[in-house]
């Protein structure tokens, strides 16, 4: 039996701006991780990050990362997707700041 | 300082607007993300963790007043009003967008500044000693070779598809404060035996993944052969260079898969080709520049004052004996101003403490200032009877931090909470060093001490050459911290070693604390810095502190 699929989210950054982007279900690039569409079948999650890539006027690096879900929603796995949902940790800037 | 002819003008005109245009083509699509990010990256910006950074060369680390406060003008109309000072001697805006790059690197143009050759596979910009026309014990200022080095390399059209990056250092002293033995040519000035000024010429020297030293190719390079010889430098690394693999294409790994002698041999052989080709142009050059980093009019006034404050008052006193270093004129000193505040990020400096920087460089230090590579501030020429009243006005930006030198002058690269290559942060790892030791009154006791913080492998904060250098890891999803001790990056340098496993983000400052206690208990004297300590002992008395004995892992 092949190992098991861990769920995925899409995310980027925007082209102009440069932010931290992801892609939820409905098609829109939200600053918020938890409104992310976790994607636990492979096939899919391939066929949205093709869909992620193919616009190329508003996002830059799409990639998939790992997540799990949570009570608001997908949840970082990884420490650098966790920073990525917040900002530095030396200045309050960024997303922490954004949307305190 | 040199200004740009009406060659550099127009070239540096001509980039930002070909820029602009690339940008504009972008943005309404004619350019995909793959054909753009190369021509970004030529312009110095890159796409990081949570946004774009932009990367500002600052050639051998010199900056006019003018300069700095339109760097503070960029942080405040662009970015969110501060910079942060790197490694190599650049700086670098965290938060600029996109479409404002072109206005940024326009304003830049404004004050003969730019981005070129920041990044990418080609001659970096050139850094140097930044104490250079200023320190006592310099043969010659490094600074027109750094700027006749500077416009040979730029857009040189040999030289722009290196396999791999290539940075130059050089220094005119022969006490080394550039780290020249960890680029990929390093340049230090020595005399022959006419005493004749020259440079002792360092190849393949790097950190990163394979920290090598630098091999020394030429003990006695003649300074009229310098730009053939570097020239022919890179001419052999440009045919030798692994471009099939990236962690094989530095120079250093074709200098080790070569060999000492053929590499050497093969340099001589085009060098011999290339130095007639120069025709001598490139010293008529030279001579044109030189005439630009002339000595200022220094003032000759008594330094009374100086003394009887320095007498007078301890927190001036503690501040004096840190911060300045000998000036080769007696009545006056460098002044390096900390960016290492207790708690604050290692480099950074917000435009209000721009603005005052550049104030009081026109105030009280002949207009010049410099950025080093440790990541501080460098007045490098105040009279000493200003001290008092400078010391005075850095206070009240805080910029008046007493401990250039000491444990919490570190150096830290941006790590995880910027860089998009980083696999750890370092940044607060800095500050809970800082704060920490500062809590516990140790670091006057401690005495001089280099720590040095990467986060990642890549060793953007020298790591390799700190007394005490710190690598941050990813170990199965978890930060984590290896420890290097003994690095030196001066004119006795040396790479750091392992201390063994690593510790955790929660566990490194601990760590830190136990190899400086164990330091403490078994210095001969109060005089024997934590580097001696070291070469002394050696790695055992610190591996005990650090992980145990071994009677104590059976006991437990």
């Amino acid at each position: 039996m092949s190992r098991r699929f861990t769920p995925k989210i899409v995310t980027a950054n925007l082209l102009r701006e440069g932010d931290v982007v992801y892609l939820t279900a409905d098609d829109r690039w939200s600053a918020q991780h938890h409104e992310a569409e976790l994607i636990d079948d492979e096939a899919h999650a391939q066929m949205r990050l093709l869909h992620a890539a193919a616009q190329k006027l508003l996002v830059v690096g799409a990639y998939l990362a790992d997540a799990r879900p949570g009570a608001k929603g997908p949840e970082p796995v990884h420490f650098r997707e966790a920073f990525r949902t917040r900002g530095p940790s030396n200045y309050n800037h960024g997303k922490q700041a954004d949307f305190a | 300082m040199y200004s740009y002819s009406d060659f550099d003008e127009s070239f540096v005109r001509a980039r930002v607007a070909q820029f602009t245009s690339q940008v504009e083509r972008r943005l309404d699509g004619s350019l995909t993300e793959e054909e753009f990010r190369p021509l970004r990256l030529m312009n110095g910006l890159y796409l990081q963790l949570h946004a774009y950074m932009l990367r500002v060369a600052i050639p051998y680390g010199t900056l006019s007043p003018h300069q700095m406060r339109q760097l503070a003008m960029i942080a405040d109309t662009y970015d969110k009003g501060y910079g942060h000072f790197t490694t190599r001697q650049n700086i670098q805006f965290n938060w600029p967008k996109l479409p404002e790059v072109p206005a940024i690197l326009g304003a830049l143009a404004d004050v003969e500044m730019h981005a070129i050759q920041t990044s990418g596979n080609c001659v970096r910009n050139v850094t140097a000693d930044h104490f250079a026309g200023a320190a006592a014990d310099e043969i010659a200022d490094p600074r027109p070779y750094a700027e006749l080095l500077r416009q040979w390399s730029t857009d040189h059209p040999e030289f722009q598809f290196l396999p791999r990056k290539f940075k130059i250092a050089i220094t005119g002293a022969p006490n080394d404060r550039a780290v020249t033995r960890a680029h990929d040519i390093g340049l230090r000035m020595v005399r022959n035996a006419a005493k004749e000024p020259g440079f002792e010429v360092f190849v393949g020297g790097g950190l990163g993944r394979t920290p090598m030293i630098g091999l020394t190719v030429r003990d006695f390079l003649p300074e009229a052969d310098l730009l053939p010889y570097v020239e022919a430098v890179l001419s052999v690394y440009n045919t030798l260079g692994r471009r099939d693999n990236k962690y094989k294409a530095r120079i250093k790994i074709t200098v080790h898969e070569t060999g000492a002698t053929e590499i050497t041999r093969m340099v001589e052989e085009r060098f011999a080709e290339l130095r007639p080709l120069f025709g001598g142009n490139d010293l008529k050059l030279l001579e044109h520049i030189r005439a630009a980093f002339a000595p200022p009019a220094f003032r000759n006034a008594p330094t009374d004052a100086y003394d009887a404050f320095h007498k007078a008052d301890p927190t001036f006193r503690a501040w004096a004996d840190t911060n300045l270093a000998e000036h080769r004129n007696d009545q006056y000193a460098i002044v390096t101003i900390s960016l290492k505040a207790h708690g604050e990020t290692p480099g950074d400096a917000t435009s209000d403490q721009m603005r005052l920087m550049a104030d009081l460089a026109e105030r009280f230090g002949h207009s010049d200032l410099r950025i080093s590579h440790e990541q501080n501030v460098i007045l490098p020429h105040v009279h000493k009877s200003d001290l008092p009243s400078l010391h005075a006005a850095l206070t009240t930006a805080g910029l008046a931090t007493a401990n250039v030198g000491l444990l919490s002058d570190i150096i830290a690269c941006p790590g995880m909470d910027y860089c998009a290559l980083a696999t750890a942060r370092s940044i607060p790892v800095a500050q809970e060093l800082a704060t920490h030791f500062e809590a516990l009154k140790l670091e006057h006791e401690i005495g001089p001490l280099k720590i040095k913080i990467s986060g990642c492998i890549n060793a953007c904060g020298h790591h390799h050459v700190g007394h005490i250098g710190i690598l941050g890891l990813d170990r199965a999803g978890v930060e984590n911290y290896q420890i290097t001790l003994g690095g030196d990056g001066t004119e006795t340098a040396v790479i750091g070693d392992k201390t063994g496993p690593g510790f955790a983000y929660t566990e490194i400052v601990p760590a830190i604390e136990r190899i400086l206690r164990a330091y403490l208990a078994l210095r001969l004297e109060p005089a024997e810095t934590f580097l001696q300590a070291f070469r002394r002992v050696g790695m055992d008395p610190f591996k005990a502190a650090l992980y145990g004995s071994e009677g104590e892992k059976d006991a437990a």
